[in-house]
């Protein structure tokens, strides 16, 4: 197969329509293949079953939508509305949930360091990694039934398309348009399923060229700073709603990860 | 430093033993400038040793050119449950780690 | 001091300089051997004099299995395996690497000549193996065109 040059990638203007044709598909398949995903969710594991707090209980009887301690499909169903918080969450909200109200810890401790590094990973990162796992081959099904969860449904797809910050950007300036790059990233628009399901499917991550995993808080997170947008708070409701509008875009769609990413 | 977690899965086949393990290392090539601007000193593995039943069959020799957190790949000749797998490894700083498997 | 005295000290002043040059290694060290000239050498053809492979002859029965153009070259995933019969020894190599020599291993009777490894590449680069059977060097070599480099920051 002849190698496709940069500058000839650049004349056909990739999008992530033609993926499967990507010179990187190879690339992508064999560093999943080979990727130290794992590591995170045996680490992952142990904190789930480890004892922390006031209260001095694990997470193990935490519910994620399934019933307490349910992990299997957990992540898959997510995000959607609990009752006993009274709003969606997605995993990582639905975390913090757990954290303070099982384990009696403050949500100000346990939000401190939610985003790790090469060094040391999060918490919430390998807590991610272990629970997604645990809904790998399960197809994406967030809540779409209760009152609230179609609110948070429409906040987040009014949010994609809501241009704020000094730059007057929203998510569609990015994600918005068929064909668009940023360097070598294909930029996938995120509305539409075609672009959408693929990538819900592959979240969370390990980030190759950070060697870090990463979760969908921090991928929201990121993309309001590179908006030049206030910080949204861990987990809030506009960070949430972002999540549930896209995973429902991508409803439907098999789970494959945790995966990587460039 | 305490060394991350290690682990190892060696899976059965019709001609060979699959044996795959994921190690936490950094493995710093001395280049890369760290937050504080400095260069992170070189810090790597160094050997790399898989032992069946206690008996040394692959030595490797290892650089910083191996990616951070490798994952090696080895096929062993046979195998049979029970087999005991071993891998271990040392790096520049005489830092090591090690971890078994039985073989399922 | 007395003169034995003096000797012992002398002795193991001469014997802690010896264990310094490396001449004379612990324990521990002896049973884990690394090719330092090898490894530290900055050229491929340094690099493979230092293996004592020089004049490899090429052969199509090591089969390189990795991608044909990597995204990012801090991770790139390299699969070797030697269909040469007696292979004892895998070394790869990445060609235009600040260091060329990735990495090198050993096979004793219980091993296949097998290794799949995740190695750092700077650019693009030839990747290249050299298969050690019956004390006799084969190559063989793979493009791998690398987007952005893995070395540094």
């Amino acid at each position: 197969m002849r190698v496709v040059t940069g500058i000839a990638l650049l004349a056909i203007g990739l999008s992530p329509a033609f993926a499967q044709q990507s010179p990187y598909a190879e690339y992508q398949r064999m560093v999943t293949e080979n990727a130290p995903i794992e590591l995170y969710e045996i680490a992952g594991e142990e904190m789930w079953k480890k004892r922390q707090g006031p209260n001095n209980v694990s997470l193990e009887q935490c519910d994620l939508g399934q019933g307490p301690g349910v992990l299997k499909g957990a992540y898959a169903g997510l995000p959607r509305y609990f009752a006993d918080a009274d709003r969606v969450m997605d995993l990582e909200a639905r975390l913090v949930y757990c954290m303070t109200t099982l384990q009696g810890r403050r949500r100000q401790e346990v939000t401190k360091r939610v985003f790790g590094n090469r060094d040391r990973a999060s918490e919430m990162e390998i807590l991610s990694a272990y629970i997604a796992r645990q809904s790998h081959g399960m197809p994406l099904q967030p809540g779409t039934n209760h009152p609230k969860e179609r609110a948070s449904y429409q906040l987040g797809q009014k949010l994609f398309f809501h241009r704020a910050g000094s730059w007057d950007f929203s998510c569609a300036s990015c994600h918005g348009e068929d064909n668009k790059r940023i360097r070598m990233s294909e930029l996938p628009v995120l509305f539409k399923p075609h672009d959408t399901r693929p990538l819900m499917a592959t979240w969370p991550a390990y980030r190759v060229s950070s060697s870090s995993f990463i979760t969908l808080q921090w991928r929201m997170n990121d993309c309001y700073r590179q908006m030049r947008m206030p910080e949204p708070a861990f987990a809030s409701e506009t960070t949430v709603a972002l999540i549930h509008f896209m995973t429902v875009t991508a409803a439907g769609e098999r789970y494959r990860g945790p995966a990587i990413k460039r | 430093m305490a060394a991350g977690p290690m682990k190892m899965r060696a899976r059965l086949g019709p001609d060979y033993t699959d044996v795959r393990v994921l190690m936490s290392h950094p493995m710093e090539t001395g280049q890369r400038k760290g937050s504080d601007g400095k260069l992170v000193p070189r810090h790597f593995i160094q050997n790399v040793t898989v032992k069946v039943n206690g008996a040394p069959v692959i030595e490797g020799q290892v650089s910083q050119a191996v990616s951070r957190n490798p994952v090696f790949s080895f096929r062993l000749k046979g195998g049979t449950k029970g087999d005991k797998i071993e891998v271990s490894w040392v790096d520049n700083a005489g830092e090591s780690n090690k971890t078994e498997a039985v073989i399922a | 001091m007395e003169p034995s005295r003096r000797k012992a000290l002398q002795a193991a002043a001469a014997f802690g300089a010896v264990l310094a040059a490396g001449l004379l290694k612990p324990m521990a060290a002896l049973a884990a051997a690394w090719n330092k000239e090898a490894f530290d050498s900055k050229k491929v053809d340094d690099a493979l004099k230092s293996l004592g492979a020089v004049g490899a002859e090429a052969s199509s029965e090591i089969l390189i299995e990795a991608p044909q153009i990597a995204e990012n070259g801090a991770v790139v995933p390299i699969e070797v395996n030697s269909n040469i019969r007696g292979t004892t020894s895998i070394a790869v190599l990445v060609d235009n690497n600040p260091f060329p020599l990735a990495a090198k291993f050993d096979f004793m009777a219980g091993a296949l000549p097998f290794v799949r490894v995740n190695v750092k590449m700077g650019q693009t680069a030839n990747v290249r193996v050299v298969a050690t059977a019956d004390g006799k060097h084969f190559t063989a070599s793979k493009e791998i065109k690398v987007t952005i480099g893995g070395c540094g920051g």
